[in-house]
């Protein structure tokens, strides 16, 4: 079994309110320094045997298709 | 003939029956649609009603898009042929279909936002608001948690030069959507997308107005004329 993890994030020019919330919940819990957060997803997606380029193409393309919206978010992936 | 009129249900619709209702007050048949079923049953035009389809698990409306009835209503939606009104969850489904540009995103406040808007009527020749007059003011309902519409500034430039931006909210965006947008049309403006729900303002007694009428109004109107439409005020 092999985990290909895939990583979403909003476009930066998006704004995140989610991530500014908590931007301000630092700064009340004196986590000084705080100066941005960004709140995204993290997916893991195991499959079955190696993951060869024919298999990472493919979870490439579920990736664009389905777990990322690509007009809003960005997304990368790896093998672990 | 009677217009048909489909609405469909998905698990965690929550407007479909307020939706059937509005077609049947406008004075078409309204005829149940299934998710599950890729099939349109000949209906003449097709509403994707609010709610909270499967959940809003993943993104909004991102699960919906690939339902069996999907597959006959895009391309025939995509083709300018099948007038399509996409109402809050039915708005991001169609976004998620790409058959509208943009996303709809969490408000910026974070809160749920429950309350009667004013929106400005801008394009009056899509299918679903040439009832209306260009600038003309309506009341609804708007009640959403991820109605926050954006798209890139070129794709914005674009939907107001070309007229399909089909109301903004009068008094601003409560929930931060660019240049207050509410609603966009596709290009051939068969295929609309509103934030707002026309369908729980048709009845004095219920809504706020009955201004939402309009909506369902147009595609009987558009239906019976038969005429090609267009995307802008002009229409």
């Amino acid at each position: 079994m092999a985990r290909v993890v895939v990583d979403v994030m909003l476009k930066p020019e998006i704004l995140d309110p989610q991530g500014q919330a908590i931007v301000g919940a630092c700064g009340r819990l004196g986590f000084d320094g705080v100066a941005q957060v960004r709140q995204g997803k993290r997916f893991e997606v195991e499959v079955d045997g190696e993951v060869d380029d024919v298999r990472l193409a493919e979870i490439r393309r579920l990736a664009e298709t389905l777990l990322a919206n690509p007009v809003i978010e960005d997304f990368a992936l790896r093998v672990e | 003939m009677t217009a048909r009129v489909g609405v469909v249900t998905f698990p965690g619709s929550l407007d479909d029956r307020d939706a059937a209702r509005a077609v049947r007050i406008a004075g078409a048949e309204p005829v149940a649609l299934w998710h599950d079923t890729a099939d349109l049953q000949g209906v003449d035009a097709v509403v994707l009603p609010g709610g909270f389809s499967y959940g809003d698990y993943l993104r909004c409306g991102a699960i919906a898009r690939f339902a069996p009835i999907m597959s006959e209503l895009v391309p025939a939606a995509a083709s300018g042929a099948l007038p399509v009104l996409g109402i809050c969850n039915g708005f991001q489904i169609l976004c998620e279909s790409h058959l509208l540009p943009g996303a709809l995103t969490r408000n910026r406040s974070l809160h749920f936002l429950n309350r009667d808007v004013t929106l400005r009527v801008e394009a009056t020749g899509t299918a679903w608001t040439n009832r209306y007059t260009a600038g003309q003011d309506i009341r609804i309902v708007l009640k959403s948690g991820e109605g926050n519409y954006v798209a890139d500034p070129a794709t914005l430039d674009e939907l107001e030069r070309s007229g399909r931006v089909v109301a903004r909210y009068a008094d601003g965006a409560p929930n931060g959507a660019q240049r207050d947008i509410a609603g966009v049309a596709n290009e051939h403006g068969n295929v609309v997308g509103l934030m707002p729900h026309p369908e729980h303002a048709v009845e004095a007694l219920t809504g706020p107005s009955t201004d939402g009428l309009g909506f369902f109004a147009s595609v009987l109107a558009h239906l019976a004329d038969g005429s090609p439409m267009r995307a802008g005020a002009a229409g």
